[in-house]
């Protein structure tokens, strides 16, 4: 297909080294007020897209930023031992689940996921990782040879939608009436 | 709408069971900021002269600094104030960390606590929703263990939990308020026992707002860079091993020994690796670049933290090594007591059993190893058995109880209140000022901005004043340059010197800047992040209030007022305001008390030490002369220090 013809593409990574968070929050802190609207103007750790999961008597501190929404709990969760210390699976997981208020918009509920600071003109690294003097967050962008999907379009992803589940022909039909009216 | 602040404070009455959420005046943020100015007001307004600290009707305020939970690094104080049953007056102490911004975002700019609860309780607040809960199966746990079964118990292991220990509900005075590694001491912890209120537990989900968005966000990453960069601030102890500064000048035991060659070589590397062996990472505090606490984990104990002196302070007051501080410090910490008076405590009940005014009666079962002894009396105290009941009430309290000369081991207290165990020879005037009479009861809550010494190079010295931008005044550069000898200076010098340092605290405990990025730290190297330059344009960018120097320096006067005021009505007078006799060796009562007289008239004060009528009213504190007329403290015809009769008949 020719929409996915070969070429590179630009992989957006943060490096979190774990050794190095002190737990001040200030990940949490820039990417809360660059996400405000209007943008700075407020603070709410519980709108940032980061988090550091924390807990000082266990020597636990870790950076974790919100990934895709999911709909349901894990059926089962796994406990880590690393270095003598335990961590439950929710510590390393970006999801945000049913199972822990984490990554939810606090006034709706609705999912919050990290967008690497998209913005226009683009930031050099994204506001948590400029937040942090401590180097626990470092960014780094590679390009990666690879078939770069072309994503579909909204009206696409409805329209696919409909003719799984109705049949092309009601689909058109549908619309053709429709568009008469 | 409010801006950096939330404009609500949560008001609730533990004997009543009542809770209200009250919507706050902004014309008392221009005039009293918040934080410790805030606290002030509150007090002065709501807990009459003559009312027992002890009683339901005290209050416990935990105030936000204005700068709480905004972008400002390094605002993150939370001023903890009551009036201290210890003797009176008020009750001061800062506690980091998290949870101020954490009650921000919950919607509050402070909590106060007035009543006294049936039986324990605990508070449990997540945003609008605040709840009286049961703590009766809380009683007698431990910090540590009370903040963990309250997280689980709400299911939130977001939330921040302030809790008292055994200590404080047994209503030791040395007790504390702890929140993960923050605390708060200084008589706050037992009026909170006194209040039987285990614990406050926080979660909040609400947006704190920036006034000027773009140039409160690009000053605020500009100021994180500087003060990352910065070496002269946060606290220098988490990463320069050489603690010979303490260890050599301080005073070790009852503030008794001076060992002016304890520190080497040796014992550096030794420590070093004590201390690196057995850390787990530093940690730090809201929003801070400067991570000062060194996060230890101690075999067969819970991990802890530690930050400055409180590395010194148990070891000695014992004669020991760093190994014992490591060892009892999470111990001391889980039954609630503070890591600043309580081994003083202990050492001055040993000198007793030493002096034979105690005996060893008194000491049931007590073992003979130092160590092992200061462990029992740890149990002792925050259980109140045995002696541990009369030594609860800190040293002066206890002296006075036991009787049979103890009073004269008292002898590092001043109003009452544990000082740091500091014995020098001669006389430092700006320091005679301070700690006379500073109203938080702490040098180092009152020094600060002023070097300690002097520079003696000359190139080093102008180097130093060029880069030195955070003085108020160029005079201050004047009296520098001239300086040669630490306790020379006109007394002019010293009376502003005094009362710059103090400016510098009463702003950062409204603000909620951390002493350590601020009024604390400009006196090693001068360059500190905040100072009364760059605070103005904070508060305008971030909270939207117009603020310059002038303005600043006159809210200070206000709040350092006001703060005096409510201890005048309740007390403090002229003849209370004395360091402990042995500080210095060489005293001159006659030139000490001639310079309190200067400062008290700098100040606007009259000869006992009390604003006149003419200071209040010109700082907007007319109602402040009143309540002191009202109360006898004042007719309205004093004349400042100077002109009264009593100076003049000494001149």
């Amino acid at each position: 297909m020719d929409s996915k013809r070969k070429k590179t593409k630009i992989v957006k990574e943060i490096k979190v080294d774990t050794s190095k968070c002190v737990g001040c929050r200030a990940c949490e802190i820039a990417c809360s007020a660059f996400h405000a609207v209007p943008k700075f103007s407020s603070v709410n750790t519980a709108r940032s897209r980061i988090m550091v999961v924390m807990d000082e008597f266990r020597d636990i501190f870790v950076p974790i930023r919100a990934g895709d929404y999911a709909q349901a709990e894990c059926n089962g969760r796994n406990r880590y031992v690393i270095d003598g210390k335990e961590y439950d699976a929710c510590t390393f997981c970006p999801a945000s689940c049913p199972s822990r208020d984490a990554f939810k918009e606090p006034d709706s509920g609705l999912p919050l996921k990290c967008d690497m600071c998209e913005s226009v003109p683009p930031l050099e690294k994204p506001m948590c990782v400029d937040a942090c003097t401590f180097g626990a967050l470092t960014y780094e962008e590679r390009e990666e040879e690879g078939a770069e999907e072309e994503k579909p379009g909204d009206m696409e992803i409805v329209f696919e939608a409909l003719v799984k589940k109705h049949g092309k022909k009601k689909v058109m039909d549908t619309f053709a009436r429709l568009s008469k009216s | 709408m409010r801006y950096a602040e939330t404009g609500f404070q949560l008001e609730v009455d533990l004997s009543k069971g009542s809770i209200d959420k009250v919507e706050t005046d902004p014309r008392d943020t221009a005039m009293y900021i918040g934080g410790l100015g805030m606290n002030l007001k509150l007090l002065f307004d709501r807990v009459p002269p003559g009312t027992d600290p002890w009683s339901p009707d005290n209050l416990l305020i935990f105030g936000n600094g204005l700068l709480n939970g905004t972008c400002v690094p390094g605002a993150n104080r939370v001023s903890v104030d009551t009036i201290a049953p210890l003797n009176g007056f008020l009750g001061h102490s800062l506690m980091g960390g998290f949870f101020g911004a954490e009650m921000k975002m919950a919607g509050y700019d402070r909590i106060v606590i007035r009543g006294e609860a049936p039986d324990l309780v605990y508070l449990a607040i997540h945003n609008d929703k605040v709840e009286i809960r049961d703590a009766r199966h809380l009683r007698g746990k431990l910090m540590d263990e009370t903040q963990t079964l309250i997280k689980d118990e709400l299911n939130d292991k977001r939330a921040w939990v302030a809790a008292i220990g055994p200590a404080g509900e047994n209503r030791v005075i040395m007790a504390s308020i702890d929140c993960g590694n923050s605390s708060a001491a200084r008589t706050v912890g037992p009026v909170m026992g006194a209040k039987k209120l285990k614990a406050i537990a926080v979660r909040g989900t609400k947006d704190v707002y920036l006034a000027h968005p773009d140039k409160a966000w690009e000053m605020c990453s500009r100021l994180r860079k500087e003060l990352d960069a910065n070496p002269n601030v946060g606290d220098w102890m988490a990463t320069d091993e050489d603690d010979s500064f303490h260890h050599n000048n301080f005073s070790w035991g009852n503030a008794r020994v001076r060992r002016k060659t304890f520190w080497s070589a040796e014992l550096e590397e030794r420590w070093r690796n004590l201390k690196y062996d057995h850390m787990s990472r530093w940690t730090g505090c809201w929003n801070c670049p400067k991570a000062c606490h060194n996060l230890i984990q101690w075999p067969n104990r819970r991990r802890f933290s530690y930050k400055c002196y409180g590395k010194d302070t148990y070891h000695m007051a014992s004669f020991q090594e760093l190994d014992f501080t490591f060892e009892i410090l999470p111990i001391a910490m889980d039954l609630g007591l503070d890591s600043y008076s309580t081994p003083q405590v202990i050492a001055f009940a040993l000198e007793l059993l030493d002096a034979g005014i105690l005996t060893e009666k008194d000491f049931p079962g007590m073992p003979s190893d130092v160590r092992q002894r200061f462990y029992y009396l740890l149990q002792k105290i925050a259980f109140r058995e045995g002696i541990g009941d009369v030594l609860a009430h800190g040293t002066s309290g206890a002296a006075a109880i036991i009787g049979k000369g103890a009073e004269k081991f008292d002898h590092n207290t001043v109003k009452k209140f544990e000082q740091l165990p500091i014995k020098l020879g001669k006389l430092n005037p700006a320091y005679f000022l301070m700690i006379a009479t500073g109203e938080e009861m702490a040098i180092t809550q009152t020094e600060g901005s002023f070097p300690q010494d002097p520079i003696t190079d000359p190139e080093l010295k102008e180097e130093f004043i060029k880069n030195w931008i955070a003085v108020p005044d160029k005079k201050f550069h004047e009296w520098f340059r001239q300086w040669e000898k630490r306790d020379q200076l006109p007394d002019d010098a010293m009376c502003a010197i005094c009362d710059w340092n103090e400016c510098m605290h009463y702003l950062d405990d409204s603000l909620g800047l951390c002493g350590f990025v601020s009024s604390f730290r400009g006196q090693f190297g001068g360059t500190t992040g905040y100072h009364v330059w760059n605070m103005p344009k904070v508060i305008t960018h971030v909270a939207g209030i117009e603020f310059d120097k002038d303005r600043l320096w006159e809210f200070f006067q206000r709040i350092r007022n006001l703060a005096r005021a409510l201890n005048n009505i309740r007390g403090l007078r002229r003849h209370m305001e004395r360091p402990p006799d042995d500080h210095w060796a060489v005293r001159n009562e006659e030139y000490e008390q001639q310079l309190l007289t200067k400062y008290y008239d700098f100040k606007g004060w009259t000869f006992d030490g009390i604003p006149t009528k003419e200071t209040l009213e010109r700082l907007s504190l007319g109602y402040v002369a009143e309540e002191l007329i009202k109360n006898g403290v004042l007719t309205g015809n004093e004349v400042t220090a100077l002109n009264d009769i009593r100076a003049k008949k000494k001149e």
